[in-house]
């Protein structure tokens, strides 16, 4: 009954390709915004800003790229955590070694370093794919791990291994990063930084190039044949993906957790995003950030559930339960909804337009 | 002798000489300034260990190869499979029993665990794209880690069944010292061998097998031959979790039962593109390269990157292969284009 489009008239080329067509879904875009903005750093203590807002944030923007790679473009990557520790040393050298470069630039940089060490490993990608590709980014995964770990001109030989984020200013005054930011600018400027890069992945995807990596992924062959470079678009891909991969591991270690070593960049980590893109939904926005969300709120709805049923629970049984589950989560993903929470999102969409009257 | 087996021979004769032209290189460069000669007791010695290390990799790819050639699945959660195994025996030996019957029961478990998989996520995700499956047997993976552990505990266990671990040293006369060879390692590539040979006769020469093989060829050759397609997988599955008991076992008793046990599949891969997924001795000469290869790598080339390349070597070979030879040595030809 509310949510209902008649009587919504498109009268240019502009109103018909917005990416929220119904103005019941501006609405309520605009409410969630002003409620991001405004009601979740007045609300929302430290502990959850640091535990669950942040992460989550992160988490999108690594989930957002994975996606690009592996549900718009079909090629499967597992060197996610690779890649992601790119980003964390490539920003923590930049930002060391060129202090008066602004952090949103480094951002950026790292980023585009990450692209390109994206692109080196995605050159496989043109002969393979599926598990034996999933093999060749495994290969990078190991092996960018190791050299951050081992090599510790990386580290500006730290004995520890250990990079800790430079306190670095957005304007004038205004911390980000290193131990003066305060979590509210910390969340404030990353829900600025995701959300913009977002809406730069939505209009990416919905683009002439993002149509080229879906046709890849559709049918190589077809795609090839109406006249899509198999070579660009895989690695275009890759490189895209990479970017937003390495800036979410640079976020991660200047803006989440300060100070991070190589093994924090480990294979799990890989495994992590990519049960976010299967849970939320392959090849879709929304999906990343939905798909992020449920996998940062996962653990520690089930830690604290588990620990109030029986607060004498060890906390080893406790990530063991949670292994069980998550595994057992994806099996039941893939079989009843293998296209995530945004498929379930649509699908309540269409059942809400035709309510309460279906016919 | 046909080209393509021509073919296959050349290149399980260049692998090795190459690996080993790489190691005397550089051996040889360090050995010129300080006037030695090149000690080949400790090459063969180190060549001999990789090998036996190889073994142990090529009993966990076996696992993955038979369920690749029977349903088309990588089987992602083999590594976990492992695990599983190895600390249900371990909680069985712990119970009391003795570790022939502890065997017993623990492959009872593998066989239940085989059909439960097969009712539980294979049937419904029948004909959905590959990937759709490999991503569901990583979520496997990830569920038997939890209830391994969430079962038997995550404490590291010792996993004893008897075999010597004594240093053997043998050709005294030829070398230096003689070369060092761990009597365990023999005794798993002992195992591995049996293992296999048991598997080709049981492939060659039994009903089930055949109609294995039947499958592995053409599904629906086989099914309209009358072939239970069903039946078949779980019998695969069942098999292959044997075949991650026994794994379990050697690397149990070799490193003691704990987690890691669940990534030594990671390092079953590059086995596999090596060997060519769909092939049994493929595997087997696979592990024996990567194997060989890690441990040479790590003993004469680590030292010029650092150490430690052991973690990544294996997957940069594999990758080097994937670029030249993306079947394996031993695959089926893919004739697909990309």
């Amino acid at each position: 009954m509310l949510y209902r489009e008649a009587g919504q008239f498109k009268t240019s080329y502009a109103a018909d390709q917005a990416i929220f067509p119904i103005r019941q879904d501006q609405i309520a875009i605009a409410l969630m915004a002003a409620i991001a903005v405004l009601g979740v750093p007045a609300l929302a203590n430290e502990y959850f800003l640091e535990t669950i807002f942040v992460p989550f944030l992160v988490f999108a923007m690594a989930a957002l790229g994975l996606n690009i790679l592996t549900g718009y473009c079909g090629q499967l990557s597992l060197g996610t955590g690779g890649f992601m520790a790119c980003g964390a040393f490539f920003s923590y050298k930049l930002a060391t070694a060129f202090p008066e470069l602004h952090i949103v630039i480094v951002f950026l940089l790292a980023g585009l370093g990450t692209a390109g060490v994206g692109v080196l490993f995605g050159l496989p990608s043109l002969r393979i794919k599926g598990f034996y590709l999933a093999v060749a980014t495994l290969a990078a995964q190991f092996f960018l791990v190791w050299m951050f770990n081992k090599f510790d001109w990386w580290t500006n030989y730290s004995s520890s291994g250990v990079i800790s984020a430079p306190p670095r200013e957005l304007f004038p005054g205004l911390f980000i990063t290193g131990t003066q930011a305060g979590p509210v600018t910390k969340y404030l400027f990353l829900l600025v930084f995701v959300a913009v890069l977002a809406l730069v992945a939505k209009n990416l995807v919905r683009s002439r190039i993002g149509r080229t990596w879906m046709a890849i992924r559709d049918m190589d062959i077809a795609a090839e044949i109406i006249g899509i470079r198999p070579l660009w678009a895989k690695l275009s891909a890759f490189a895209v993906s990479s970017f937003y991969i390495g800036i979410a591991g640079a976020l991660w270690a200047f803006v989440y957790t300060g100070s991070v070593e190589a093994l924090a960049f480990e294979i799990n980590r890989s495994f992590q995003v990519l049960f976010m893109i299967i849970i939320g939904g392959l090849g879709s926005i929304l999906g990343s950030f939905l798909g992020a969300a449920f996998i940062v709120l996962l653990p520690i709805l089930l830690n604290n559930g588990m620990l109030a049923i029986d607060p004498t629970i060890s906390t080893a049984l406790v990530s063991h339960i949670e292994f069980m589950i998550f595994g057992a989560l994806i099996v039941f993903f893939l079989i009843v909804e293998p296209h995530g929470l945004a498929r379930l999102w649509q699908i309540a969409k269409e059942k809400l337009r035709l309510w309460p009257f279906p016919y | 002798m046909n080209p393509t087996a021509l073919r296959f021979g050349l290149w399980l004769l260049v692998t090795p000489l190459l690996i080993a032209a790489l190691g005397l290189g550089f051996k040889g460069l360090a050995a010129v300034d300080s006037s030695l000669f090149f000690a080949w007791g400790y090459f063969i010695e180190v060549l001999i260990a990789g090998l036996l290390q190889g073994v142990m990799y090529s009993l966990v790819a076996l696992g993955f190869v038979l369920i690749f050639k029977a349903s088309g699945i990588f089987n992602f959660a083999q590594g976990s499979m492992v695990l599983f195994a190895a600390l249900t025996m371990v909680g069985f030996i712990e119970m009391g029993l003795h570790w022939t019957l502890a065997f017993v029961v623990t492959a009872a478990v593998m066989v239940l665990l085989a059909l439960a998989i097969e009712r539980v996520v294979l049937r419904p995700l029948v004909n959905q794209p590959h990937i759709i499956l490999f991503m569901a047997t990583i979520g496997i993976f990830y569920f038997l880690d939890g209830f391994g552990q969430t079962l038997w505990g995550s404490d590291v266990k010792v996993l004893d069944i008897g075999i010597s671990k004594a240093p053997i040293i043998v050709a005294e006369g030829v070398f230096e010292n003689g070369l060092l060879i761990n009597s365990f390692d023999l005794v798993a590539a002992l195992v591995g061998a049996v293992l296999v040979a048991g598997l080709a006769v049981f492939f060659q020469y039994t009903r089930v097998g055949r109609a294995l093989r039947a499958v592995a060829d053409d599904h629906q050759a086989a099914l309209s031959v009358g072939i239970p397609l069903k039946t078949i997988w779980a019998i695969v599955w069942s098999v292959a979790g044997i075949v991650a008991l026994v794994a379990g076992i050697m690397w149990g008793s070799k490193a003691g039962v704990q987690f890691s046990l669940a990534l030594i599949a990671l390092k079953a891969l590059p086995v596999l593109i090596l060997g060519g997924f769909t092939s049994i001795p493929g595997a087997i000469v696979g592990g024996l390269i990567i194997g060989a290869g890690e441990q040479l790598a790590e003993v004469f080339l680590g030292p010029i990157f650092g150490g430690a390349i052991q973690d990544w070597f294996a997957y940069m070979l594999a990758l080097v292969f994937l670029l030249f030879r993306p079947q394996g040595l031993f695959g089926e030809k893919i004739i697909e284009r990309i």
